[in-house]
């Protein structure tokens, strides 16, 4: 009888743009005791069928058309307001992305965890909090045991998500709805909320609709797996089922064009190899296809030796980066690994002069790079560049794509006349696989893939030896991923670029580099080949972060 | 938190010497003095003032016995009202206005926030589009245009209310209310905006996904964030306050500090003007002190520091 | 994703203020006074300091659109030539604090650390002060001079516009665009004219909507407190006191000015808001 029924449900948006079809018939069974994991992309409807299950939906933009949720013999796509409220954080809670936000900075974490007892009547508030310490406890929270008063900015973002979940089950509802719960946490906190949640779910027969963009990540966790596409359901399969023998072409490609840590590929599949029916290849066997240039060029192109950066803080200096020197040979790609607070966006824009370093130096070709002037700055400009993380802020929303590209070229006086310029940033365009058409268009015009070719194409614009990638395919989905990350390989071919590539995503680092280096603290720990860092790790710390990316086994011991 | 206390306290007096320096040579090289207009008085006599005032002797001099007076919180006697010295006419004046501003900010408080709160929760219905409009209305309604409309109402047409002078409790509706009902609107549309802000946020979502009920959801969750730009308007709401109780008291013959100051101003009573902008000023500064305070303990992240 | 012809943030704002009926009213009601107090005293038959001592203290009527005040004078032409100073007054201020402002505020924000701090001290004791007895004081110690009368209003406001382009200039510079520019070797000066201004201006253009009614109200006050333009020159402040001194006799005197007042006020702050609405840049992200 515990069963939630979502029905042929379609939900449409009505934005300024238009009406925007979000969700289009979609049907889930979620049983007792069942963990499912509902995957998508962005876009896919996963987060909206997530949310308009306890009515969270705003209701003036979101209309829900037709369709019914069936629980215990209500729908709760009808039910009143106060009938909700009966079953919101009682039978059916939620946990939602960014324990940041979703907590009030103005209450303390124990009176929040305390507070579903108190809603629906089943404690008094002392009792109440106690349960709450109770449960903090269980989830590994143990500062609140000390400072009952504790306020949410105190504790790191997993410390807030445990929290966060545990604040959804201290009233034992019969379903979890988790709505990213991970994506906004480094990789080895990531592991052990899952662990968290897998095993009090278990313990306590919570059903379990686990939200995600991650299918490795969904994989670890759930009985079965249910994959969607542009509002619609393309499959729903147990979890060994769907992995071994996927039939829609699209969980192929989800499978297939994220990057593994055990596989050497020269180029991810993307989507588009697998909706082009005629074209089914799966290109992951593909071997080794290294231009023989990389592996023995000794030449080194950019050295980094005794590098400190510090920040200002109300509590004195905080040490970013604590002492590194650095090799990166020419024509290669070196990547760097970390998670936050390592260090390794400071890194990358140390070497940029972004960032002021307190002490190092650095070394192009042999020579050593100053920026003391503009001038001088300029010059070394030209050899260097960087991508960053967010698309949707890289871009000057003012400009055109033509502007953008065409005033490096200015600045630094490279094409004589508009037209030589109109010229060059045209072809650039096209190297960066986007429709030379579009240069006097604007940045808001383009999806995220799109405006991230716009940032390659302008730093390709100086014709610069050595790029920055400062976790410039994190922000985008899996399937856009792969194509950025295939172009920037085929340019480094092409052009004989150097990289250094910094992201917290292992495998990603590890399909695009040569050598990686490892940070922690403001630290290179470990440095070596690819392979050498996956197959024959040194230290604990990096084991760890290979063992804590999803696909690995989650250890049931209370090592949180 | 004390280190702020701190800071602002020593930022302050910099300040305030700015102010008194600035005044003080305004006054001075302000065309005409301040026996000017009247010319019935007598040479002597008049001469007699002037050494009394120290306005025979070199401008330096002048100046240093000024702050002299000043740090033993002398202000020193008004030019104008013989007899008196201008700490007693602030100390007789300013209760009045401080009454006139207290009750026009409680008023405006007790109106606006309401109305705020009920406007954003009931968005775009017929409670939200009314009240703002009206208080739309209310910003553009100057006080020196809305007080005689008010008189003209309560006053002259319905005899309910006195229109002018400060004698008795019936005195202080007409003007605290002509004051108060401007901020009322100010207070309504910010505390509206604040609410609807508070409301998008992601803990109210999760307020709401425990099942609180509305009422739990707002009181408990969303007010406290939604009312933060009510709280830092507090500020300039009180030196819009003083400022206009100038209007008010002149409107009303309110004999309120405002009224004083500006009157000194016109007759160039040089120590009652510099001292009256000397009080304001540190008024000002304390007032500002105690919202800035206000708002630190109400956000839990400043309160530790 | 919509890729239709190259279409400006700019223009996707105008279009979405054009969606917005009562921002267009607005609008137009401004056009409509500014038009009026530039053409009505010119197609008046008066001028606006014209005594008429037989004809004092009539009603609109025939001869006298909007009436006569205590001195014969023509109300219609008052009350329009009033415009003209009272919208100059407002323009002229704004524009003033809109330069001192925006350039402080954006250097303080872009220079950071020590500059801006040094900066922002300064901003922070010239807040403190009780900045309307200054102007009170300006004004009654040296003269009602028109031109101090504007000067002295628009420094009063810099201020806030100060305070809110450097909190925006800080927020930009935060920015990976702005990043990217330093990273491709971009001077100071372009990467502020090119990309921090063009970016600003959209806070800059509803700050500054919004300050004209507020610069009006305080030359309406001083007016009325006497310490306005002099008289015979009017400006709507010292026509609503004449107005509101006069109220029991003649209460178009207040009716007309007060009229043109508040509805110029209300479209200021309409337009405002629905300029805020229209630039706000959330909506053209996907």
């Amino acid at each position: 009888m515990d069963k939630l029924e979502i029905n042929d449900l379609r939900i449409n948006f009505n934005t300024r743009e238009g009406v925007i079809r979000a969700v289009e018939g979609v049907n889930i069974t979620l049983n007792r005791g069942e963990v499912v994991g509902l995957v998508g992309e962005s876009g896919s409807g996963k987060s909206v069928t997530c949310n308009s299950i306890l009515q969270l939906l705003p209701s003036p933009p979101a209309k829900i058309e037709s369709g019914s949720i069936k629980w215990k013999n209500k729908d709760l796509l009808k039910e009143q307001k106060v009938d909700m409220e009966v079953i919101r954080g009682k039978e059916i809670s939620m946990v939602f992305q960014d324990p940041m936000s979703s907590l009030n900075p103005y209450l303390p974490v124990l009176d929040q965890v305390a507070e579903p007892l108190i809603i629906h009547g089943m404690a008094s508030l002392p009792e109440a909090r106690k349960k709450a310490g109770e449960m903090l406890l269980k989830v590994g929270v143990s500062r609140v045991a000390e400072n009952p008063r504790a306020y949410p900015h105190e504790f790191s973002g997993g410390m807030r998500q445990r929290a966060m979940i545990a604040m959804a089950l201290i009233t034992q509802p019969s379903v979890l709805l988790a709505d990213e719960p991970t994506t906004a946490l480094d990789v080895t906190v990531q592991s052990k909320i899952l662990c968290i949640l897998k095993e009090l779910c278990r313990d306590l027969q919570i059903s379990v609709l686990f939200v995600s963009h991650d299918l490795g990540l969904v994989a670890e966790l759930a009985d079965r797996v249910i994959v969607m596409y542009r509002g619609k359901i393309v499959e729903n399969n147990n979890t060994k089922s769907l992995f071994s023998n996927p039939k829609h072409p699209y969980v192929k490609a989800l499978i297939a064009c994220r990057p593994t840590l055990d596989s050497k590929i020269t180029r991810l599949p993307t989507i588009a190899d697998f909706m082009d029916e005629e074209n089914n290849k799966i290109q992951k066997d593909e071997k080794l296809d290294l231009n023989p240039i990389h592996l023995d060029s000794e030449e080194t192109l950019v050295e980094i030796k005794g590098l400190f950066v510090d920040f200002p803080s109300e509590s004195g200096l905080i040490r970013a980066i604590d002492g590194i020197n650095l090799k990166i040979r020419k024509g290669t790609t070196h990547g760097i690994v970390g998670e936050s607070g390592s260090g390794k966006t400071t890194l990358g824009r140390a070497i940029l002069q972004l960032v002021q370093p307190t002490a190092g130096q650095f070394y192009l070709n042999g020579n050593v790079v100053v920026f003391k002037s503009i001038r001088e700055r300029k010059r070394f400009c030209k050899s260097m560049q960087i991508i960053f993380q967010d698309p949707y802020a890289s871009l000057n929303p003012r400009l055109t794509v033509e502007q953008i590209l065409t005033e490096p070229m200015i600045v630094h006086g490279i094409g004589k006349s508009r037209k030589e310029r109109m010229t060059r940033a045209m072809e650039i365009m096209e190297e960066v696989g986007l429709d030379a058409g579009f240069l006097n268009r604007y940045p808001h015009q383009f999806s995220g893939g799109q405006r991230q070719r716009i940032c390659v194409a302008r730093a390709l614009t100086t014709e610069p030896e050595f790029i920055v990638c400062d976790e410039c395919v994190s922000a985008m989905d899996v399937s856009v991923q792969a194509q950025v990350l295939n172009l920037l390989k085929s340019l480094q071919v092409s052009r004989g670029l150097t990289y250094l590539f910094i992201s917290h995503d292992l495998s990603v680092v590890k399909f695009m580099s040569d050598q990686i280096a490892v940070m922690q603290k403001g630290r290179i720990i470990e440095n070596g080949t690819a392979d050498q860092i996956y197959n024959d790790p040194q230290s604990k710390y990096t084991r760890a972060l290979i063992d804590a990316v999803p696909k690995a086994n989650c250890s049931l011991s209370h090592t949180y | 938190m004390k280190k702020v206390v701190l800071s602002r306290i020593l930022q302050a007096i910099p300040t305030l010497w700015v102010i008194a320096t600035v005044t003080f040579f305004m006054t001075r090289y302000a065309p005409g003095g301040p026996f000017d207009s009247e010319k019935a008085i007598p040479q002597e006599i008049k001469v007699k003032l002037e050494s009394h005032f120290g306005l025979d002797r070199p401008l330096a001099e002048q100046y240093l016995l000024y702050l002299k007076n000043l740090l033993q919180g002398d202000l020193g006697p008004s030019f104008k009202y013989p007899g008196w010295e201008v700490s007693e006419l602030i100390a007789t004046a300013f209760p009045i206005s401080l009454t006139l501003g207290a009750l026009s900010l409680v008023i405006a408080l007790l109106i606006g926030l309401p109305v705020g709160i009920i406007a954003a929760l009931r968005k775009n219905s017929w409670l939200d589009y009314l009240p703002m409009s009206l208080s739309m209305a209310g910003i553009c309604l100057p006080t020196f245009v809305l007080g005689p409309l008010l008189i003209y109402v309560f006053s002259t047409q319905l005899s309910l209310l006195p229109p002018l002078g400060w004698y008795g409790p019936a005195d202080w509706v007409l003007p605290s209310f002509t004051l108060g009902l401007f901020y009322a609107a100010y207070i309504a549309r910010l505390t509206r905006a604040g609410m609807l802000e508070a409301l998008q946020q992601d803990y109210v979502r999760t307020a709401i996904a425990k099942g609180a009920s509305s009422f739990r959801v707002v009181t408990k969750h969303a007010l406290r964030g939604g009312l933060l730009p009510v709280i830092t308007y507090l500020g300039p709401a009180f030196a819009g306050l003083i400022s206009g109780s100038f209007v008010i008291e002149s409107v009303f013959f309110i004999p309120g500090l405002g009224k004083f100051f500006v009157t000194a101003a016109f007759n160039r009573d040089y120590t009652m003007v510099l001292g009256t902008v000397l009080f304001y000023a540190s008024l000002i500064i304390l007032l500002n002190l105690l919202v800035d305070l206000l708002q630190a303990w109400l956000d839990p992240k400043a309160r530790q520091l | 994703m919509s890729l239709e012809n190259s279409s400006s943030l700019g223009k996707d704002a105008w279009l979405r203020l054009k969606a917005n009926r009562m921002a267009m009213l607005s609008l137009w009601v401004l056009v409509a006074m500014a038009v009026l107090s530039v053409v009505g005293p010119v197609l008046s038959p008066y001028s606006y300091d014209e005594q008429n001592l037989d004809r004092v203290f009539h009603g609109p009527c025939n001869e006298h659109l909007f009436g006569t005040d205590n001195l014969g004078r023509d109300l219609f032409t008052r009350a329009t030539y009033g415009g003209r100073i009272s919208l100059a007054v407002g323009l002229l201020a704004t524009i003033v604090s809109l330069i001192i402002g925006v350039t402080y505020g954006m250097t303080a924000g872009y220079a950071g650390s020590k500059t801006d701090a040094w900066m922002m001290r300064s901003v922070d004791v010239l807040y403190s002060l009780p900045f309307t007895i200054f102007v009170i004081l300006l004004m009654v110690l040296f003269g009602r001079n028109f031109l101090l009368l504007f000067l002295a209003i628009g420094a009063v406001e810099w201020l806030t516009m100060a305070r809110i382009t450097r909190a925006q200039t800080i927020n930009l510079k935060k920015t990976e665009f702005i990043e990217a520019a330093r990273a491709l070797g971009y001077s100071h000066w372009r990467i502020l004219f090119r990309h921090l201004l063009p970016n600003l201006v959209g806070p800059i253009i509803v700050y500054a909507t919004l300050t004209v009614p507020s610069v009006m109200l305080l030359e309406a006050v001083l007016s009325f407190l006497g310490l306005g333009v002099q008289a015979p020159l009017s400006s709507w402040g010292s026509l609503i006191k004449e107005g509101a001194d006069k109220m029991d006799a003649a209460p178009w005197l207040l009716f007309f000015p007060g009229i043109f007042f508040c509805m110029t006020l209300f479209a200021l702050n309409f337009l405002g808001d629905g300029l805020r609405d229209a630039l706000d840049p959330k909506s053209s992200k996907e």
